[in-house]
């Protein structure tokens, strides 16, 4: 078999899901190829070549690609797909991902298999439904099979041992790019992205997420303090994301952004079902609530039914002194 | 000048209703189980009426695919504003998201809309496909995860759409058609009046079915067996933060 991976970068580096995907590709077994298809993107594609078990790198670089738009990287891959007669594409479940992968299946006339936790053999996945309250395990006879892979199942793969070829693609695909924006009249306009020191939340160690209970965007500051005590990154509830306290992009659960970190600590939040499919694989789960009924205390693995304005502050300095 | 709007909808188990797998692995239980319209389809839905309600939109199209119990939802939908219902009669087969998008793609032929408006995913299988499958398959630009729609009532030949992005927002600007799938966060839904729900009983819905639209909706991607997840059982509750740090150090976190 042979396995394309979509590279996913925000311009200047790769996102750590790409090598989680890598691992999730390399389960297929056969060949494994990335796609990076972006507008200055040598450094990352110089990484990817040093990923080990990846034979080639595709490689796209073009001003019209500076954007991440799935009119554009569609026919890019649809082509590929053609060329290397590929007999899997795989991206991560990220916003990034679910955004193209499945417009490229509908192309290909064959179904796509989202979020996969894991590769039975090279037809056979599994994949949550149900926000995660049922595990479907699901066979596919398509020419390729297409999907989206949720990365906290996939460990990262290690950025060494490889030396994949460079394959420069642009004279066939920049055209097909420039014909698809002809086509479609998408034009990015601009973006509000919030830039931080703190690590990506979907691959962070520790991740400290607040809800409702936090009462307001203000005190999100007592999270963050924590979070850089112990070099986390700061979650929120949908509840917190809807009160407006905090951005979207912060949101852990079905429909916000899926973690499976070591250490999640859960402060002020009551944890409905739609919360728990977002964080319910973390290794080690701490909960902060004042209302000892709260239904995240069933699944957490240490409960502290407390005043989270006091509690929050105090776990801060004892953990500060202990380490 | 018409301006017309198809909304997809899908009927769903409750998002309030605690799932059971059957016995057999063969699924999830559905007999006897409340059903809804999929959350973010009710925002599609809520969205279209508003482009209505601005003098942008002329026709609101719902349609649903599925068992003949989805004329109930189709109605939900006309109780909240939408004028018209198609019903796609699947009978009892499983339609997978591609088949659906084949189906959308006959309706959209016929019905030629502006605007394909739909939720990013349904809360069942979680597929989060159908809008971009559908893209794909008319070669139609598309906003998924949309947080704000914009259309220009004096040039409603293109849309801005500002869709929620990994790490943050973006806004794109695309011509028209075009397909939006909606995020949580583009409106709240309004709640169908009494005398509306009433109205929407006696609506006359059009019925067509796949072999009708001339569609194959087999697909490749069979379910081999359905399971619950392996159970997460809570540990125990602390009354100190001297125990919190104790837990955390027999972890191994600190």
């Amino acid at each position: 078999s042979k396995t394309l991976v979509i590279a996913e970068h925000d311009g200047g580096k790769l996102l750590s899901g790409t090598l989680n995907t890598i691992t999730a590709a390399s389960k297929i077994g056969g060949e494994i190829s990335v796609l990076v298809a972006g507008s200055k993107c040598n450094s990352i594609v110089e990484s990817l070549c040093k990923v080990k078990g990846v034979k080639s790198v595709y490689t796209v670089d073009h001003p019209t690609l500076e954007h991440s738009l799935a009119e554009t990287i569609t026919p890019i891959i649809v082509q590929l797909q053609q060329k290397e007669s590929l007999s899997h594409i795989l991206s991560s479940a990220s916003n990034f991902g679910k955004n193209f992968v499945p417009r490229v299946a509908g192309i290909l006339d064959v179904s796509a298999i989202s979020e996969i936790t894991s590769v039975k053999d090279s037809e056979t996945f599994t994949r949550p439904i149900y926000a995660g309250n049922a595990i479907a395990t699901v066979k596919s006879s398509d020419k390729c099979k297409v999907g989206t892979v949720r990365t906290t199942a996939f460990e990262k793969a290690p950025v060494e041992g490889g030396s994949a070829q460079v394959v420069n693609c642009n004279d066939w695909a920049v055209p097909l790019v420039e014909k698809s924006l002809q086509e479609t009249q998408v034009k990015w306009d601009s973006s509000e992205v919030k830039k931080s020191e703190r690590p990506e939340l979907t691959s962070a160690r520790v991740v400290i997420s607040g809800g409702r209970g936090m009462k307001s965007g203000e005190n999100f500051k007592l999270l963050e303090e924590l979070a850089d005590t112990l070099g986390g990154a700061v979650g929120a509830s949908r509840a917190a994301v809807d009160s407006g306290f905090v951005s979207n992009d912060l949101q852990v659960g079905q429909t916000g952004k899926i973690v499976a970190p070591e250490l999640y600590i859960a402060v002020g939040i009551s944890g409905a079902i739609q919360h728990l499919a977002g964080m319910k694989d973390s290794k080690v789960i701490v909960a902060i609530n004042k209302d000892p009924e709260a239904p995240i205390f069933q699944v957490a693995d240490v409960g502290y039914v407390s005043d989270l304005f006091k509690a929050v502050p105090e776990l801060n300095e004892a953990i500060k002194k202990a380490k | 000048m018409s301006f017309k709007v198809l909304v997809p909808i899908k009927r769903v188990v409750d998002y309030a209703v605690k799932i059971r797998v059957k016995g057999d692995k063969s699924g999830v239980e559905t007999n006897g189980v409340k059903m809804s319209m999929n959350p973010f389809d009710e925002i599609a839905v809520e969205e279209a009426i508003r482009l209505k309600e601005k003098g942008i939109a002329t026709e609101v199209v719902a349609v649903s695919m599925g068992p003949k119990t989805c004329q109930e939802t189709i109605r939900g939908s006309i109780a909240m504003g939408a004028d018209k219902g198609i019903h796609v009669d699947g009978g009892t087969t499983d339609l997978q998201p591609l088949a659906v998008a084949k189906l959308l793609k006959k309706l959209v032929d016929k019905e030629k809309p502006n605007l394909v408006i739909l939720g990013k995913q349904a809360i069942d299988d979680d597929s989060n496909q159908t809008g971009q499958m559908l893209a794909g398959l008319l070669n139609w630009p598309q906003a998924t995860f949309a947080s704000k729609v914009d259309i220009d009532k004096s040039s409603p030949n293109s849309v801005k759409v500002t869709r929620e992005i990994d790490g943050g927002l973006e806004t794109l600007s695309m011509k028209l058609p075009a397909i939006i799938t909606c995020d949580l966060r583009l409106n709240e839904p309004r709640y169908a009046k009494l005398q509306n729900i009433m109205k929407s009983k006696k609506a006359e819905l059009q019925v067509l079915t796949p072999q009708e639209l001339g569609v194959d909706t087999n697909t490749n991607l069979k379910t081999i067996s359905v399971e619950e997840p392996p159970k997460r059982t809570g540990g125990v509750k602390v009354d100190s933060i001297d125990a919190v740090i104790t837990s955390l150090k027999k972890f191994a976190l600190i």
